[in-house]
């Protein structure tokens, strides 16, 4: 296995120069650095003068990807492009444009991103799981079809729907919990508590779905007879041998996003006032924040390797005929 | 006994949790925690976190929230009167110039600007104002700086600026007022105004390069800036400071009452330049250093920020006068009282305005501003005139309206062949359009009724501007202004030489080309209406939509035709709206704000008299000119003036909009035990719903159950 795993980093490494050199070229193609220190600078009595110092300082002020003024490997060296993809495989993010520490910033916002996803995630995987054997365990009687028109209805809705539904009753008619805002500690859970509801409750619909269409192939198996013909009963079968066997297609889709918890929802953090990683990127880009643009796109690429890479792994540990070489 | 597994403990904490929230005494939904309850704290929001909180940098009024209340320029703006007038804040008086010639001889008041060579202000501040505590002043027992020189291990430590125990202050002296002026050249922190400045400010320019070589020579990581004289700036003695300008300047008062101009003491700036500390985000532009009645406590832009109330400030007290009718409005109520009334405010960050508003209807934001989404809720236009709706007034919510210092305007590019030029059929062209594109209609469709159509360059409020109508527009009926009928627009652009919309010459159809950086759905409405205003002449209006960087080039190349542009003052004077038609502000020549690139002699040379003289009858005069001019050539549309609405609840005192004064949180009053009582009452928990929820709950577990049941005692088909 080890010698697989150091064959996956080797093969992150180009991957995550293609994605530095594409995020670094659509960046570039609708900003220049000018437009950068323009928006730093802000709109009022800028001077020419003053953009040409804060590129200067920022090193914005060299060629992007070509330095054509001197020769040798330093023509490709003495670039922006080279000195800021440098310092980001050593996982040194720098400085944003407004002079605050990158890697600083994302671990203050990882905690909140991840006190919404992780419950989310794991209650949701709950849920859909047993929503979608309770359907099974029902198939082709009026409670399957229920469920399954209750889910096709619960996917079709927008997921923006359900927070201001869910703010609207929940918060603002009945008083139960802050319609939003965020604490540390304990006092955090009143703050969690219904976008926690709300993420799981709009997951269900296309989760439960899915799980179902798993469970249901493979209660047409040979085994599943068997079980049944030694007199288990219907819920042994189902957890016992079904939800075990349909672990591998269910770790796929569950295990490559667990990394990504961290880069948190955009749309639920805003809403709920949650102070995560959700809204980091796109502040970024509205603020032509080059060097947040690229550290998070470069965590984010780094985090669904790692998810794929976790995915195999994850299937030597729940099916022993596979093995990673 | 068994103990208790993992996830049973975790859930029984969380329902602990959850009950302990429910019993903590505050409402179930209060964000806020119980021991604030009943406290004379001030619950505000921001939408958008601020980016600089270093008063050489910050520029943004969402900056200003923030900064105005911690620093002490040395000038303020008096918070009831109108027109805006300046007062001391720090200063002992308002200073006046002294000019001289280039000889260095005394000129009178009223010197013709041209002889004026220099002027100068010495500006007089208040003995015994004292800094807010804070660790750049600690001293050990020997009276050395505590926090100099950390080490490592103490750095390890330190995770925010309260981590640091002891804290210390100092009297303001007018050295410090220097040394933030000669902090506008510091080569590292592109003060948006030192270009400006260094226009006015004696050696500022010539100071930056000094900096900058110093900068590049020095040793440690700190630049003292007290060893490098600057000629503009310079501490007369512990409590004067004077500030040379070049030529005649009047509107630098106006700056003085600006958060650049405040003290920053040198303390400040070695303790934050140590290094280790800028990666922890502590730093003056995160935890600023003032004398201000207000000092910030907690910086978590992504959460929430903090001010309290500064022990140390002292000596300012509510405004004794104001204007007819203040008194009746309840405002002088606390006149002599010592200012600031409230003890605490906390701001949260709100990204979008259904929970800002809902929470502030559940009175957990003592005030608001009106989204277009809510505006309907709370506000109903009743004969042009704004109420509030039964519901909002049942709630005992205020509002209160008063038009910005702004300008939105659609500027055309005087160096475009077809809208650009100063001949006769130009100006007609102009002018037609002027009277097509109906603002008073895009301000009842677009903006709820809020702003007043724009009738000159000079917003009301600002000295030089006059009720009455744009005679190129509008015609004067029953004492209100009524826009020309459209077939004067007609009959304009017929002697521009486009009858029927038409080019005369050619045949070909009039193509207006306006360029926009408003590409979504919601802005589809807003290019649908201005073409329809287009076509009431028959011109076509071509819109090209782009982004902002795009715009930004085709606004400073000169290469757009038509565009949507806003101006928000700087100062309340004439001057500040009038430069943005001043030729050599040109942007696509000179890189200036004038993105109409309008070069008029006249224009200019009246532009030049009056920047330089005081308010008085020949100023207006001027004034009146150089607004008939502008009206006659039309160079921009001249749009709406925005109009703010603000909500308070009843338990708040003392609001007064003020476009100018951004340090208003002292003025502001609160009864927290009329919010408390009302929070109460507003906020009950309605506990049905969970009962509901459990018994629906119940009842499908019911059938669900018996079909279980069923399925297993089956017999097998």
């Amino acid at each position: 296995m080890t010698a697989y795993l150091l064959r996956r980093i080797l093969y992150a490494l180009p991957i995550l120069l293609g994605v530095n050199v594409i995020t670094f070229v659509l960046f570039f193609m609708v900003n220049t650095p000018d437009d950068m220190a323009r928006m730093n600078l802000g709109v009022k009595h800028v001077t020419q003068e003053a953009i040409d110092k804060w590129k200067a300082e920022r090193g914005y002020d060299k060629p992007l990807l070509y330095n054509a003024s001197v020769s040798g490997a330093k023509a490709l060296t003495d670039t922006v492009f080279f000195e800021k993809s440098v310092s980001m495989f050593a996982f040194d993010f720098g400085r944003a444009d407004d002079g605050r520490d990158i890697a600083r910033e994302i671990k203050t916002r990882m905690g909140p991103s991840l006190a919404i996803a992780l419950p989310v995630f794991a209650v949701g995987l709950a849920v859909n799981i047993s929503f979608a054997l309770l359907m099974v365990f029902f198939r082709a009687s009026y409670l399957d079809f229920a469920g399954v028109v209750l889910c096709v209805a619960m996917m079709s809705i927008s997921g923006l729907f359900y927070i201001i539904a869910g703010q609207y009753l929940v918060s603002k008619l009945w008083h139960l919990v802050p319609i939003s805002g965020f604490a540390g500690g304990l006092d955090a859970f009143k703050f969690l508590v219904l976008p926690v509801a709300i993420g799981v409750v709009s997951g269900i619909g296309a989760g439960a779905r899915w799980y179902r269409t798993l469970f249901l192939e493979e209660m047409g198996k040979d085994y599943v007879r068997t079980a049944r013909a030694k007199g288990l009963a219907e819920t042994a079968v189902l957890f016992r041998h079904v939800l075990k066997n349909a672990l591998i297609p269910i770790l796929t889709g569950a295990v490559v996003v667990i990394p990504l918890l961290f880069m948190g929802s955009l749309i639920t953090e805003s809403f709920f006032g949650i102070p995560g990683l959700g809204s980091y990127t796109i502040d970024a880009i509205n603020a032509q924040d080059f060097a947040v643009v690229r550290a998070m796109v470069f965590l984010g690429s780094l985090l669904y390797i790692v998810g794929l890479v976790l995915t195999d792994i994850s299937y030597t540990l729940v099916d022993p005929r596979i093995r990673l070489e | 006994m068994k103990s208790t597994s993992r996830p049973h403990r975790f859930l029984l904490l969380g329902t602990l949790s959850l009950l302990l929230s429910a019993c903590d005494g505050a409402a179930w939904n209060s964000p806020y925690p119980a021991a604030d309850q009943g406290k004379n704290i001030l619950y505000t929001a921001f939408t958008g976190r601020p980016k600089h909180l270093d008063p050489a940098q910050s520029y943004t009024e969402d900056e200003a929230a923030f900064t105005a209340q911690v620093y002490q320029p040395p000038l303020q703006y008096h918070y009831l009167k109108r027109p805006y007038t300046l007062i001391p804040f720090a200063a002992t008086e308002v200073p006046k110039a002294r000019h001289f010639d280039a000889s260095g001889r005394p000129l009178p008041q009223d010197a013709d600007p041209a002889a004026v060579a220099y002027s100068v202000y010495d500006i007089h501040i208040r003995p015994g104002i004292r800094y807010q505590p804070h660790p750049a002043f600690a001293a050990d027992a020997s009276g050395k700086p505590r926090y100099f020189d950390l080490s490592p291990a103490e750095l390890k430590n330190i995770d925010t600026l309260a981590d640091f125990e002891q804290r210390g202050s100092r009297e303001l002296t007018a050295a410090d007022y220097v040394y933030q002026i000669k902090r506008l050249a510091h080569p590292h922190l592109h003060s948006p105004i030192f270009g400006l400045m260094s226009q006015y400010i004696a050696g500022l320019k010539d100071y930056a390069a000094t900096l900058e070589k110093a900068d590049k020579a020095k040793t440690g990581p700190w630049l003292d800036l007290r060893g490098y004289p600057l000629e503009g700036a310079q501490a007369v003695d512990r409590y004067t400071y004077r500030v040379k300008v070049k030529g005649k300047y009047p509107q630098f008062q106006y700056w003085l009452a600006m958060p650049f101009f405040s003290p920053i003491p040198w303390e400040a700036d070695r303790f934050y330049s140590q290094p280790g500390l800028a990666e922890k985000n502590i730093s003056l532009d995160w935890y600023p250093v003032g004398t201000g009645p207000y000092m910030l406590t907690e910086n978590d832009p992504n959460r929430r920020m903090v001010l309290e109330r500064n022990p140390n400030f002292g000596g300012e007290t509510y405004p004794t006068e104001g204007e007819p009718g203040d008194r009746a409005a309840g405002l002088l109520a606390d006149a002599g009282k010592p200012l600031p009334f409230i003890d605490k405010v906390v701001f949260t960050l709100e990204k979008e305005t259904i929970p800002y508003w809902n929470k502030f209807l559940q009175g957990y934001y003592d005030a608001s501003g009106i989204g277009s989404d809510n505006f309907d809720q709370a506000v109903q236009i009743s004969g042009g005139e704004a109420r509030l709706t039964e519901d909002m007034e049942r709630q005992g919510i205020q509002l209160r309206t008063s038009v910005a210092t702004s300008d939105m305007y659609m500027g055309f590019n005087l160096l475009d062949p077809t809208v650009g030029g100063y001949t006769d059929k130009a100006r007609k062209l102009r002018q037609a359009i002027s009277i097509a594109v109906d603002f008073e209609e895009f301000v009842s469709i677009f903006a709820n009724g809020r702003g007043i159509a724009a009738q000159g360059p000079i917003p009301p409020g600002i000295f030089g501007y006059r009720e009455g109508a744009n005679p190129y527009v509008y015609d004067w009926v029953d004492g209100k202004p009524r826009r020309k009928p459209i077939e004067a627009a007609k009959k304009l652009l017929a002697e521009a030489g486009y009858p029927d919309g038409r080019d005369a010459a050619t045949g070909k159809p009039l193509l207006i080309y306006l360029d926009t950086t408003s590409t979504g759905l919601g802005s589809k409405s807003r290019v649908d209406w201005l073409q329809k205003q287009f076509q009431k002449i028959d011109v076509q209006l071509v819109v090209r939509a782009t982004d902002w960087n795009r715009f930004q080039d085709k606004i400073r190349k000169g290469n757009a035709q038509l565009f949507f542009f806003g101006w928000n003052a700087d100062y309340p004077d004439p001057e500040n709206f009038l430069f943005l038609l001043y030729g050599p502000q040109s942007r696509a020549k000179g890189g200036g704000e004038n993105s109409a690139n309008y070069d008029s002699p006249e224009f200019n040379h009246l532009f030049e008299r009056m920047k330089n003289m005081d308010n008085g009858p020949e100023r207006q005069a001027l004034i009146d000119r150089m607004v008939d001019i502008l009206r006659q050539d039309a160079p921009w549309i001249f749009g709406y003036h925005p109009k703010d609405f603000v909500l308070a609840h009843a338990w708040t005192y003392n609001r007064k909009p003020n476009q100018m004064a951004n340090n208003a949180l002292k003025y502001q009053r609160l009864d927290p035990v009329v919010r408390e009582k009302m929070r109460a009452r507003w906020n009950r928990p309605v506990l049905w719903p969970l009962l509901l929820t459990l018994v629906l709950l119940g009842l499908a577990v019911v059938p669900a159950w018996q079909g279980y049941k069923r399925h297993e005692k089956a017999t097998a088909k």
